[in-house]
Order: structure tokens, then sequence, then C-alpha cells
């Protein structure tokens, strides 16, 4: 569902407007920014945040 | 990508039960994220998902049908497929799902609307209860039966839920 939400928020977006999307480990963070990167989105960046929640930041 | 190239992902959603439902919204809207093309066919049981009356209501056209209507409600009042324990338990599975930060069935339907999920309800099932479009949520794309539904899940994977 994280990649379902993170592509809903990114559809309201305009080109080359950024998205910073939390997510945890796991499949989230293994799947979106693979899922993104196959669909033609930039993945900025991915980092630790804190626990085990991290951040990636997606360019539409 | 042409739609021909396009993947495709149809639905039937027949059951109606809370679970099902979750079953067949999580599939629709995942897919669409993936850019499938999803079509999800309501029918019996499952067009309680897409009533525009959330709750149960006299709906339909005739006395009996209007108990039908009454009896099956609308998504607010789905079971679960087991343990339904008289309705608490829907409620108490949507707590937990709230509390565990996983989505509901109300927010899975809306990223299905949202991720542009074409949903059809099915004519024979409306015929039978006496159901209008104008019973449905606006955001059903047509009312179908089987030889459409066919034609537009052909060359894609057809689920039955």
């Amino acid at each position: 569902m994280t990649f379902v939400k993170t592509k809903i928020e990114l559809s309201k977006l305009q080109g080359g407007d950024r998205l910073e999307v939390l997510l945890i480990e796991g499949e989230p963070l293994q799947n979106v920014p693979r899922s993104a990167t196959e669909q033609g989105f930039k993945v900025l960046e991915v980092s630790h945040v804190k626990d085990n929640i991290h951040k990636i930041t997606i360019e539409k | 990508m042409s739609n021909s190239d396009k993947k495709k992902l149809s639905i039937i959603s027949f059951s109606g039960d809370f679970d099902k439902l979750v079953a067949a919204f999580t599939l629709a809207s995942g897919s669409a994220a993936l850019n499938y093309e999803v079509n999800v066919f309501f029918t019996f049981w499952g067009l309680n998902a897409i009533k525009k009356k959330k709750v149960r209501s006299f709906t339909g056209k005739g006395v009996l049908a209007k108990i039908f209507g009454f009896l099956m409600g609308g998504v607010n009042n789905v079971p679960l497929s087991r343990l339904n324990f008289f309705g608490a338990s829907p409620k108490l599975m949507t707590f937990l799902m709230r509390k565990r930060n996983v989505a509901t069935l109300k927010e899975l339907i809306e990223a299905a609307i949202a991720l542009n999920v074409n949903l059809y309800a099915c004519e024979m099932s409306m015929h039978i209860l006496g159901l209008t479009k104008d019973d449905f949520i606006p955001e059903i794309k047509e009312v179908i039966g089987v030889v459409n539904f066919l034609q537009y899940s052909e060359g894609g994977e057809r689920i039955f839920i």
C-alpha cells in the first residue's frame, strides 16, 4: 500500500516537483524506490531517519 | 506503452465479505499503481461495496427487493466471512487496521478510485434487485453484463473473489 499512496501523491504533482515519503524497513523500503524508478520517476535520496523509519525523496 | 502492451487485471467481486473486499481492492489499487489497466466487476453480494447508501436502507424496486436491499445493506455493514460476531468483527478489524497503520477498506476503495480503476456493476444482479445506476456511487463507469465483461477483460488476468 505504501507505493499506492506514493503513486497517488505523485499524480497530484507537476513535473519537477519532489515528494518525500516516510516508510519502514522491509518490503516498503525495497519496493517503493524500485517501483518509482521503473515508472520513470527519479529517486533522489534514500536516508535513514530513526529506528526503522526511512525517508525517500522522489522527483516527478 | 500502447493499450495492447499494458498489463491488465480484471476482478469479479462476487463475495461482498469485508475481508474479500479488502483483498479485491488491495489487488486493484496495487495493480493500478503499477500501471495495470484494472477492471472490477461487482456482482451479487459485491454490489454492496459500491452502493451510494452505505448503511442498510430499503433500496430497490418492489417490496421483496427492498427487503433484500435492507438485509444486504451497504459497505458499512459488510460482514467478515468468518467470525463475524453479529457484525462486530468488521469494526474491530477496521480498528486494528488503523492502529497498525494499514489501509482500511474505505481507504482502499478511495485509492482504487484515485488510481482510475474501472468499476462496473452487474446488470443482471441489479435487475433482480430492482436497482438502477443512481443507487450506486458515481464512480461506476458502466452497468454491464457478462459479454461486455469478457470483452473488457480479454487479454488479461481474471480473478474471482
